[in-house]
């Protein structure tokens, strides 16, 4: 593989990852999605030179996997109400390298639209065999697979009449704690984006799409459920002709 | 090499972040008992002085050695000599938008350039009107000479260092993380 090095004075030689670009990702300060006007900090970052704490980082799940953390529609004796559907995908690098025997997790409403959650008022019914989390590494070739149900879309306060499109948080490690990312993945041709400031708040329309997932016929299990594909991109290495095969595990 | 794949872009955990990243062991960096163990506890704070109560903080560190038990480090991943050493925590805040981390004091480490970076560790924090997480580092207040030749501490303008420096407290360190305003955090571009 390649990867960038740094080396200097004391003879360590790390690798560097590619700083995202500025457009990315949301800006902090976001004044559509009301929440981030007295959260984003008014100072500018400090560029953080990546030492051995940010090349590094956990490398976590093997023992905190239980067997059904997959499919969220086995996590009770009965089955939740609502569209089953199958969520999978890859997670490579910038560099189109898969990410393997990473955690990710994910949570999500109901089918009504419902967290189960302390702080979810919403007025729509809780289902006893839904709790919405999920959990899985990735395989060897950075894939993942869940199943669960289609969440439902949900009203929130940020302003007049204003819904959520449906979505399904996602949270990922990768390889070090330059990787790390938590992200919302979207369902494809919800009429609700235009009016969600927080799905809006990425500022460049490629970027957007890339939060959105595929309907998979191919993947989509006949008389079962449909399947969806949602693939990940991390931040990847800095390129310089430094090979390296000692990761491909 | 082609053109790097553009990454996924960054979203809010929103207010019901405890459902999917909750661990009841999150907090413990480090097993309860562990010799040399102390608690960092600290108060997120938003721009009008509000307790943040839906956000979390996640920590990394070296072990108290100085290493890592990961194959990126390039003087080899060591399993720590710490039983039960994690290196990673996760603690949401609670109703007074406080966190807390059970741990042990890293050690410091060589960094690229032939200098020594001061014992500290860099802290992720996200949560509702967070669209990213927000990365900082906190350093260790008995370690004033290590402190002063840090290579990222020195990166950072003198009048706002203190903001990455926690405070001892009864059982350990207190580390408030302020996102916005007065005396704002000093958060890093990694």
């Amino acid at each position: 593989m390649t990867q960038d090095v740094h080396q200097a004075g004391s003879g360590l030689i790390l690798p560097r990852y590619r700083r995202d670009d500025v457009d990315a990702h949301p800006p902090l300060l976001s004044p559509g999605y009301r929440s981030t006007v007295a959260r984003a900090p008014q100072q500018p970052l400090t560029h953080l030179p990546q030492r051995l704490t940010e090349i590094t980082g956990p490398l976590l799940g093997e023992g905190r996997l239980g067997d059904l953390d997959h499919d969220l529609t086995r996590q009770h004796d009965g089955e939740p109400q609502g569209q089953r559907i199958i969520v999978h995908g890859r997670v490579r690098d910038g560099d189109g390298r898969p990410v393997p025997r990473t955690l990710v997790e994910i949570w999500q409403a109901n089918a009504a639209g419902r967290y189960r959650h302390a702080s979810d008022t919403w007025a729509a019914p809780l289902d006893p065999h839904f709790d919405g989390v999920g959990r899985v590494l990735t395989d060897d070739h950075g894939r993942y697979r869940f199943i669960t149900v289609q969440p439902g879309a949900y009203p929130w306060r940020n302003h007049d009449n204003a819904w959520r499109p449906a979505h399904i948080h996602f949270s990922l490690f990768g390889r070090a704690f330059t990787q790390r990312l938590v992200t919302q993945m979207y369902f494809p041709g919800d009429p609700l984006f235009v009016q969600d400031p927080i799905f809006q708040s990425v500022r460049d329309p490629n970027a957007r799409q890339r939060l959105i997932a595929r309907y998979d016929h191919a993947n989509t299990v006949p008389e079962w459920a449909l399947a969806y594909e949602f693939d990940i991109v991390l931040r990847g290495r800095e390129s310089t002709p430094f090979e390296d095969e000692d990761d491909d595990e | 090499m082609s053109e790097p794949l553009g990454v996924t872009p960054a979203q809010t955990v929103g207010p019901y972040l405890h459902i999917g990243l909750r661990w009841p062991d999150g907090p413990y960096v480090v097993p309860e008992g562990t010799p040399g163990a102390f608690w960092i506890r600290g108060r997120i704070v938003d721009g009008t002085g509000a307790p943040v109560v839906d956000a979390i903080v996640e920590s990394w560190q070296a072990d108290p050695d100085g290493r890592f038990d990961h194959p990126d480090d390039p003087r080899g991943a060591r399993p720590p000599a710490l039983a039960g050493f994690r290196g990673f925590g996760r603690s949401e805040t609670d109703g007074q938008g406080c966190y807390r981390l059970l741990t042990v004091k890293p050690g410091s480490l060589p960094d690229p350039d032939g200098g020594t970076e001061a014992p500290h560790l860099t802290l992720s924090v996200f949560g509702r009107g967070l669209l990213h997480r927000l990365v900082t580092r906190l350093y260790f207040p008995d370690e004033q000479e290590a402190n002063a030749v840090d290579p990222v501490l020195c990166g950072v303008n003198a009048d706002r260092r203190d903001t990455l420096l926690a405070s001892p407290a009864p059982d350990g360190l207190h580390f408030d993380i302020r996102l916005q305003g007065d005396r704002e955090t000093v958060f890093f571009a990694v």
